[in-house]
């Protein structure tokens, strides 16, 4: 075999290696979701959105309580961790530039993105649970919100730092105060990317049962009380799969769509809105 | 040594015994010259011969960066421009900047004019539309963009969007205007056109332009520096400099010896 004859071959075994190796990697995510779907559609109605908790043995109730919870925890650590991570990223990239501290805080951040996150619940169980002396929301929410804040510091300090120097110089010169210059435009320049690093970490957190364990645990009545023990879709799946009653386990499935459909949704709109709002 | 001359017109800016150091490594050695008012010094030489940095100086962007250090005085209009005290932020609204790379902000083509207005709390509808539609028709950029004036600015051409920023930086009334090398990023045609405004200037306002192309300095300049490793060896009228040069180095530069 000559050499160009060689080439050729290796190109066309690498295509062909990597493609595969690409599938292979799909093949689990379609996987996963035709078997939800398989499972969990039969499931789905009108029943499970609105429905009050199902008593034992019961066959009728849905998973209003934890759809709620699930939304108001993630809610109040998206307030929570959105301004924080932000400003902490502002401040790396912005002001702290360069420096040793700031060198430091993003090290010790990069860390606590891979804390387990069991971890994080029973930090937050002893500062917040322990105390209080009872599970509520709230704690489930700053458990999430701890885990929320390196991922979005990181994105948004690596966003503002990918703003060519030259576009900050240029609105100095105009006679911009520091402020000026990251508000209007480096802000700007960076939004699409903080944006997308908002709602992965939405997605990241999304799907988390350990820190909500020890947090805002569960809870078998509808809530809207944070300093109450609060359901959320994982936790209520975690239980409801586990419990010996074959309805509790088609919830189970139902609250697994549910969850990884709104995940997905989320994803998918703010990607949507991140092109159309600032990409124009 | 170095031939300076004294300019016949009256001098905007007086630079004195400039020197200039990013850490411990000095860029500018000794420095003294005039700039004289409403017309356009070109500052040439061969890269790294300091001519951005001295440039630099004049709005004192190298404030920015840490570690650096001027030594000397720049006097605008008879103030000591490099005075701690000397407000930073006025002095960037009277002297005014365009760079290298085209830097349309992220926003529509009104607000980037507008911006600059609207950091000195200018906020009369009116006034910006007037003074907008004014900065764009004197860099040339009103006839193409005055229907699409919301639309987002990063969606025209490279020479469009380095008159934007002309329109910008003029927008503010600056009384000196810089320009770090506007067109080395530009086709000729784009070229062309950042020429004729550079030269449209003159008699309005006080024009630094740094180029390393020399025709372009000999085109569109009435007086040139010419610098090499840090150093000023000529100033002098740009016919003068370009056809007689005093200084061995200057002459052996533009006749393409070396750089």
């Amino acid at each position: 075999m000559d050499a160009v004859k060689k080439r050729k071959f290796v190109n066309g075994l690498v295509l062909v290696l990597s493609t595969l190796a690409a599938l292979f990697g799909l093949m689990w995510l379609f996987w996963i979701l035709g078997t939800l779907l398989y499972k969990g559609l039969g499931s789905l109605s009108w029943e499970v959105f609105i429905g009050d908790p199902p008593a034992p043995g019961d066959n009728t109730g849905g998973l209003k309580h934890a759809i709620v919870g699930q939304t108001i925890i993630v809610f109040l650590a998206t307030v929570i961790g959105i301004p924080i991570g932000i400003l902490a990223g502002t401040y790396l990239s912005e002001y702290g530039k360069g420096s040793r501290w700031a060198n430091f805080v993003r090290d010790l951040s990069d860390v606590m993105m891979s804390i387990p996150s069991i971890v994080v619940g029973t930090f937050v169980y002893a500062i917040m649970v322990k105390p209080f002396g009872h599970f509520m929301g709230l704690a489930g929410s700053v458990s999430l919100a701890i885990m929320m804040i390196p991922i979005i510091l990181r994105t948004t300090d690596d966003m503002l730092r990918m703003v060519p120097p030259e576009l900050r110089e240029a609105a100095y010169a105009l006679g911009a105060t520091k402020f000026k210059v990251i508000k209007d435009v480096v802000y700007r320049a960076a939004i699409t990317g903080i944006v997308t690093g908002v709602i992965l970490s939405v997605a990241r957190i999304g799907g988390e049962t350990a820190p909500l364990l020890f947090t805002s645990f569960n809870n078998n009545f509808f809530t809207l009380n944070i300093f109450q023990p609060m359901a959320s879709l994982t936790v209520t799946m975690y239980d409801y799969a586990m419990s010996p009653y074959k309805y509790w386990q088609d919830l189970a499935w139902a609250a697994a769509i549910i969850l990884t459909f709104g995940v997905l949704g989320a994803n998918i709109l703010g990607r949507v809105i991140a092109h159309y709002k600032f990409k124009k | 040594m170095a031939f300076v001359i004294e300019p016949s017109e009256p001098e905007k800016i007086v630079v004195d015994h400039l020197k200039f150091y990013y850490g411990n490594h000095q860029v500018l050695k000794d420095i003294s010259f005039k700039v004289p008012e409403k017309k356009v010094t070109a500052l040439i030489g061969p890269s790294g011969c300091g001519k951005t940095t001295l440039l630099r100086c004049f709005n004192r962007m190298h404030d920015l960066y840490p570690g650096n250090r001027y030594e000397g005085r720049i006097l605008l209009d008879g103030e000591n421009i490099l005075d701690p005290n000397y407000d930073v932020i006025k002095l960037r609204i009277r002297v005014g900047m365009v760079f290298q790379k085209p830097t349309a902000f992220p926003m529509s083509i009104f607000d980037n004019v507008a911006y600059g207005l609207r950091l000195q709390g200018i906020k009369n509808k009116t006034e910006l539309a007037d003074r907008v539609e004014k900065a764009l028709k004197d860099a040339a950029l009103w006839d193409q963009v005055k229907d699409k004036l919301n639309k987002p600015a990063t969606a025209l051409s490279g020479g469009q969007q380095q008159r934007l920023c002309i329109a910008r930086a003029i927008a503010v009334e600056p009384e000196v205007l810089l320009f770090d090398e506007p067109t080395s990023a530009l086709d000729p045609i784009s070229t062309a056109k950042i020429e004729e405004l550079v030269v449209s200037f003159r008699d309005k306002l006080t024009v630094i332009i740094v180029t390393h192309n020399m025709q372009q300095a000999a085109r569109v300049s009435d007086y040139t520096a010419f610098m090499y490793m840090g150093e000023l060896i000529e100033f002098n009228k740009t016919e003068e400099l370009f056809v007689k040069p005093k200084e061995k180095l200057t002459e052996d530069y533009i006749t393409g010896r070396f750089g």
